[in-house]
């Protein structure tokens, strides 16, 4: 580039842009897809765009309302275990595709975890983009293999007399766990309850911790 | 808010007959073994579970479309029933290091299952 013109001896790794490096094979492959599906009119240019809308609207603050409400309001909580799919949407959260959504409740002998070991399926509508690391071939192999160890390394360890308990998400179900309110937490408001519910917390590595308890 | 009114009406007496495959074939705490097959092309069913037995913790309902063949655009007509099915983790892993009580569960389609 000519007009670039400050210099890089110095070490700062400058992350490329898209366009920066020569595009591979699958990115060839996509865009050839693309666009064939928008020659052939079957889609838009603009659906394309508009779902990735949909996707950037979802976050882990809206699966933590669910699971806040779920625990301050035992009727919902009630419909959210008999069909989270249901429940998510009475909230207004919509499920845009055709899976199901099941919740999986923590309980004092059951802990909950989910994975996906063929690919990366997540309950986005609910919880968005997963983390990398739930799309790596080491999460993925070792959390069916030897959960307990992968929980550890998250720092969750969960007693020998608890029922462990891996969901794989191979196929129509998306999972969503709803984490035990954490001890100390009964002032709290539906606010501050959905503040404490992190994203791992509902993928079930990590337990929700009450920060006025449990770190102090 | 939709408020869901109760049902009820109670079914009839004389029920009518159901199509083949429109009830599931297991029900919940049914044994089943999934199945050893190879399939060529896009499978849902991963090798590690292949001939473990497990029990059936959840049928889901409604019969939905078989993903294997919807892969290939084969999307209808072809509905059946998912089930969760739960496995011992010391079943499907020998040697595994934790109690005894750990389980894995994953929805498989009925064709993939062998009653036992």
């Amino acid at each position: 580039m000519a007009t670039h013109d400050h210099h890089h001896e110095h070490e700062h790794a400058h992350p490329k842009a898209p366009d920066e490096a020569p595009p591979g094979y699958y990115e060839i492959m996509e865009i050839a897809v693309r666009e064939l599906l928008v020659e052939k009119k079957l889609i838009e240019p603009d659906e394309i765009r508009r779902q990735i809308e949909v996707l950037d609207s979802r976050t882990p603050a809206l699966g933590a309302k669910v699971v806040a409400r779920a625990w301050v309001d035992p009727a919902f909580r009630a419909r959210l275990l008999d069909n989270g799919r249901a429940a998510c949407e009475e909230l207004g959260i919509s499920i845009y595709d055709d899976t199901q959504l099941v919740v999986l409740e923590n309980t004092d002998k059951v802990h909950n975890l989910i994975v996906c070991t063929l690919c990366s399926c997540y309950p986005r509508a609910v919880l968005g983009l997963p983390p990398d690391w739930y799309k790596a071939k080491a999460y993925r192999a070792r959390a069916v293999k030897e959960p307990r160890a992968v929980l550890q390394e998250f720092g969750t360890h969960i007693p020998d007399d608890v029922e462990v308990r891996v969901s794989d998400s191979t196929a129509m179900v998306r999972y969503l766990v709803l984490p035990q309110r954490p001890a100390g937490a009964e002032d709290l408001t539906e606010e501050q309850l959905a503040a404490l519910v992190t994203r791992d917390a509902m993928i079930g590595v990590v337990r929700v911790q009450n920060p006025g308890t449990d770190r102090p | 808010m939709t408020t869901t009114v109760p049902a009820v009406t109670k079914p009839l007496s004389f029920p009518v007959v159901k199509a083949l495959g429109q009830e599931p074939a297991f029900d919940v705490g049914d044994q089943v073994r999934i199945s050893v097959r190879f399939p060529i092309g896009h499978y849902r069913v991963p090798f590690y579970v292949r001939g473990k037995h497990g029990v059936i913790r959840m049928v889901l309902k409604p019969a939905a479309v078989n993903n294997e063949d919807e892969a290939y655009g084969r999307n209808a007509g072809i509905k059946s029933y998912y089930y969760r099915v739960s496995i011992l983790l010391a079943d499907l892993w020998p040697g595994y290091a934790g109690p005894p009580q750990d389980r894995l569960d994953i929805e498989v389609f009925e064709t993939w299952l062998e009653r036992m």
